[in-house]
């Protein structure tokens, strides 16, 4: 499985808890990111994710690279959909395998933080009024100037 | 030397395009193509005077200089996960 894939395809989380198994690996860490049904008290009725496709890609894999490499051993995936999603759709799974469970906690919280920081994906919430807006973001930290 | 830039979520929206391109003096940096994207007009006016900034997918600053056929990305503040 690539450890790192932007899709507009619904995110299989079985599949991805499946390879990052191992018979090496007596932990494995799941994190699911779901597209929730209210915001700031406001009823959602939906998301539109748009990313910088071919970046995101590049950022993503730099992502799970990272968290490998300090995890020592073991596997780290992770999967972000983009596209329109509804309520309850995976919007993005991370799934780190390794020996024991400590390392594995801290992989799949680096790469969710690490995600929030430097993905260049945005989203756009829709409401159940009809009215739509791109949430505020982060400005990613190696460009603060 | 002509840049390629590239718009996206509410930049897009602002500027009303995702793409364009234009002819930039060489030597010009990040900075100054996103000051000539600004003059367009159209509604590029109302991107921010100093976005967060990609040359050919890597995050730069923009006091980069830009190269002939350079992809210049206006990226809003990221909001993944």
């Amino acid at each position: 499985m690539t450890p790192a894939v932007i899709t507009r395809d619904p995110i299989d989380t079985a599949a991805l808890l499946d390879a990052a198994g191992d018979a090496a690996n007596g932990a494995v860490t799941l994190f699911v990111g779901v597209v929730r049904d209210h915001n700031d008290d406001r009823p959602v009725t939906g998301m539109r994710y748009d990313a910088y496709e071919a970046m995101a890609s590049d950022v993503l894999h730099e992502i799970v690279a990272e968290a490998r490499t300090a995890m020592g051993e073991g596997t780290v995936l992770a999967v972000h959909r983009i596209g329109e999603l509804a309520i309850g759709d995976v919007s993005v799974a991370i799934a780190a395998g390794a020996p024991h469970r400590a390392p594995t906690f801290d992989a799949a919280r680096y790469v969710i933080e690490q995600i929030k920081l430097r993905l260049p994906v945005w989203k756009e919430e829709h409401y159940t009024d009809g009215a739509a807006r791109w949430l505020p973001g982060q400005v990613p930290p190696m460009v603060q100037s | 030397m002509r840049i390629r830039f590239l718009l996206f979520a509410l930049y897009r929206d602002l500027a009303g395009a995702e793409e364009f391109e234009l002819a930039l003096p060489d030597g010009a940096t990040a900075g100054d193509a996103v000051s000539a994207l600004r003059a367009r007009g159209g509604g590029s006016e109302r991107l921010p005077p100093r976005p967060v900034v990609a040359i050919n997918r890597h995050y730069a600053s923009l006091d980069d200089r830009l190269a002939d056929n350079d992809e210049l990305a206006l990226l809003p503040p990221v909001a993944g996960g």
